[in-house]
């Protein structure tokens, strides 16, 4: 690793480690939990040094710590305060300069943008219609993902589609950008809790194929893993023409990250760099899609639904009504602040639009042309909590897809650094040293905590609202109310101000 | 030996039909009055022969891993798309994105093909796919080719040069094997020009051989000319384009 300093480029550390030299026993705990080799031993001097360059901010050692000596801070601007050029830009023109190369990053957009779902508020009952106390009373958060035609034919079949226990699901994450056993900690939670993950586009290891009935298969432009068998594993199919932390870009596995296990399940060889075309080069219309979709339900005989994820960008609606209309049978829309493995951190911070305004903008041009039934919308990009999650329902979502969520369950401290393949809790790596930190039996208990502990809040607040069932619920945005937003941005949400 | 008449079929019935008859044990299927009926052979996994008579729409051989399949005439776009396994002939011309993302199986055509041919082709272990044309194709033939061979013959045109251009852009692994020459300036940037070894002669030879035979072409005649093999700069195209977030 380079870590001589270069003058001309010099680009100050972005945290600061102090360990507290008489708290500090020596046990070099941090020395070996650190994975991007910050902290080292000199033995002559019986002294931790840290090389303050290479923290990453990922907390890893904190946590390790017995005795409370290190705190890891972020570093004040280093660089004279100026109102226009802060030290992101002044750092990102330097890098850019010394590297030629442009920064990748990891997880979701980290600027200071809007977020909506902090301007939505909740209703309540009060006297004229009771609210329910879900702890004694029946509530339903069960909900089904696929199509409902609009009429059915004497003997007709339902179309197909999934039910879920609750309206949760874990959106798609690779194996191959998550290490073996993250993805086993998620499918064990989601089997316990009675709903879905979704493979991402990396293909599944073989010994993931015990959680068929809890796996969404995602078929993306690079087909990586995507074989017949593998089609069928799946409960539903989703095609992924784009995502929220990189809307119009393909996908970007690098080499490092491709190990003998990956190479197995995306079916390339080791170390190559797996790279997912920008388009899907059969996909050109909604006609094409329509052939993919078309071929996807021929393959599996019409057994399962067909799900079409886009990244919320500026014609969302228009776009999601020729899914709709495209034979899809469900559509997965995933707004701007969705993490990712690994993305162009200028095409991260600056494409792509908030999923509140998507996923309302989609439901009202759906319900507008009388094709909302006809499809379900899964909504991800950013879902902090319960109380987003059902503000995404009242919203007009079916269901919510987490990620980022999910990997702050097995450990994650939202570090970035998953693109390295260097995650020091063991859950974006293929290093094996590393991926142990994730303890499966431990994982998946407080992932399917975490399923209960939200679902359990969603029935608070249904209760509250008295309404008993998710189902009425959705898209039923009476039930919200926007503070300090601008008319136009109501109108679009189709919120009333608060008062109102 | 099972008879379909497609006249006039929708492509779900056909395709039902086609699946009944491997279900219930035929491995000789004809297919007559086939008129772009989408999706024949999509996911089929048994080792059957079908023969269409006709011209069988785009994504002929979808996911399919096994059938032989044979086509008495053109064929559209998106044939062996993602195709993991088995054999498709096709005496005539073919349309764009042939062989998209495939894995394994042979894809041999007559005539000339359209764009994009074997985009995304990959390889895996056992997994090889094999696609030899024996006309030329459109641009950006082998676009991010990560594995398999690529075979383009160019018989029938006068042009000593091959010329098609974009050949192999983004391509990161696998072989393509143009006979004659290749006009430099139509490479794509991320591919070069190497000689071509006894050992990769030695791999295709019984695909070529096969390739002849099962569309009357005279094998001699293939092998006695000079062939160009493109392979990729590097298996990591765009590595130095970006930089890691932690190095400082
Ligand atoms: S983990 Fe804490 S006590 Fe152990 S060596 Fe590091 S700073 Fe010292
Ligand atoms: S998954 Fe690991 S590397 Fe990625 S942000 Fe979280 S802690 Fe950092």
């Amino acid at each position: 690793m380079k870590w001589f300093k270069k003058v001309h480029h010099y680009l100050p550390p972005d945290f600061i480690l102090e360990r507290a030299d008489d708290l500090c026993i020596r046990c070099k705990a941090c020395v070996t939990q650190c994975s991007f080799d910050a902290n080292f031993y000199d033995q002559k001097r019986n002294f931790i040094y840290t090389l303050q360059q290479n923290c990453v901010g990922c907390n890893r050692c904190v946590a390790y710590c017995p005795t409370e000596a290190i705190v890891v801070k972020n570093r004040p601007n280093p660089f004279r305060e100026h109102s226009h050029w802060g030290a992101y830009y002044i750092s990102g023109i330097k890098r850019r300069a010394y590297y030629g190369g442009t920064p990748v990053k990891s997880m979701g957009n980290d600027r200071p943008f809007p977020i909506y779902w902090d301007k939505l508020l909740l209703n309540a009952s009060q006297v004229t219609n009771p609210s329910i106390d879900p702890l004694r009373e029946p509530m339903e958060l069960r909900t089904y993902i696929g199509r409902r035609p609009k009429y059915l034919k004497k003997g007709e079949a339902l179309p197909p589609s999934i039910m879920l226990q609750t309206p949760i699901m874990i959106g798609a994450m690779s194996y191959g950008a998550l290490s073996f056993n993250s993805v086993e900690s998620i499918g064990r939670a989601v089997t316990m809790a009675g709903t879905f993950f979704n493979s991402g586009e990396g293909g599944l290891s073989r010994d993931h194929y015990k959680f068929s009935k809890h796996v969404i298969v995602q078929v993306a432009s690079g087909r990586f893993g995507v074989h017949k068998e593998y089609l069928d594993i799946g409960s539903a199919i989703e095609i992924k023409i784009g995502q929220g932390a990189k809307p119009g870009i393909g996908g970007h596995l690098p080499g490092e990250k491709v190990s003998e296990s990956i190479s197995q399940a995306r079916m390339i060889p080791k170390g190559t760099d797996a790279l997912s075309p920008a388009p899907h080069h059969d996909i050109y219309s909604i006609e094409d899609l329509r052939q993919l979709i078309y071929a996807l339900k021929e393959a599996t005989r019409y057994s399962k639904p067909v799900i079409v994820k886009i990244a919320a960008v500026h014609n969302v609606a228009a776009i999601a009504s020729g899914i709709a209309r495209s034979g899809a049978d469900a559509i997965s829309i995933d707004g701007f602040k969705g993490g990712t493995g690994a993305a162009p951190e200028i095409i991260r911070n600056h494409v792509g639009i908030p999923i509140e305004l998507a996923l309302a903008a989609v439901d009202t041009r759906l319900r507008q042309e009388g094709i909302r039934n006809e499809v379900s919308i899964i909504a991800s990009g950013g879902i902090r909590g319960s109380a987003d999650a059902i503000k995404a329902i009242a919203l007009g979502a079916d269901a919510v897809y987490i990620g980022t969520a999910a990997l702050i369950t097995l450990g994650c401290t939202l570090c970035q650094q998953c693109h390295t393949g260097r995650c020091a809790w063991g859950i974006t790596t293929q290093d094996p040293f590393l991926s142990k930190r994730v303890n499966p039996d431990i994982m998946s208990e407080h992932l399917y905590n975490l399923f209960n502990v939200w679902s359990l809040e969603l029935k608070e607040i249904m209760g509250a609202m008295g309404v008993n069932s998710i189902e009425s619920l959705r898209g039923n945005r009476l039930h919200l109310r926007g503070v300090g937003l601008s008319d136009r941005d109501l109108e679009i949400l189709g919120v009333l101000p608060a008062g109102e | 030996m099972k008879t379909i008449d497609a006249n006039k079929l929708y492509y779900k019935i056909l395709n039902d039909q086609i699946h009944d008859a491997v279900d219930s044990g035929y491995r000789n299927i004809a297919i007559n009055n086939v008129y772009g009926q989408y999706y024949i052979g999509d996911g089929l996994m048994q080792p059957v022969k079908i023969d269409i008579n006709g011209i069988p729409g785009n994504d002929l051989g979808i996911f399919m891993d096994g059938p032989s399949i044979y086509v008495h005439g053109d064929a559209q776009d998106g044939i062996g798309n993602t195709m993991s396994g088995g054999k498709i002939v096709i005496d005539g011309n073919a349309g764009d994105v042939l062989g998209y993302s495939m894995r394994g199986g042979r894809i041999y055509v007559r005539g000339n093909v359209g764009y994009r041919t074997c985009i995304h082709m990959k390889s895996y272990k056992d997994d090889f796919p094999i696609v030899i044309i024996g006309g030329r194709t459109g641009e950006f033939a082998g676009e991010y080719m990560a594995g398999g061979v690529l075979v383009i013959l160019d018989l029938f045109s006068e042009i000593n040069t091959y010329d098609c251009n974009f050949i192999g852009a983004g391509m990161h692994g696998g072989i393509i094997i143009v006979r004659g020459k290749v006009n430099s300036d139509s490479l794509g940037r991320e591919v070069k020009v190497t000689s071509l070894l006894q050992e990769d002669l030695l791999q295709i030879k019984e695909y070529l051989f096969e390739y002849c035979q099962e569309l009357n072409i005279n094998y001699n005649n293939v092998m006695k000319s000079r062939f160009t093999k493109i392979i990729s700069a590097t298996n990591r195209p765009y590595k130095n384009l970006y930089i890691d977030g932690f190095l400082h």
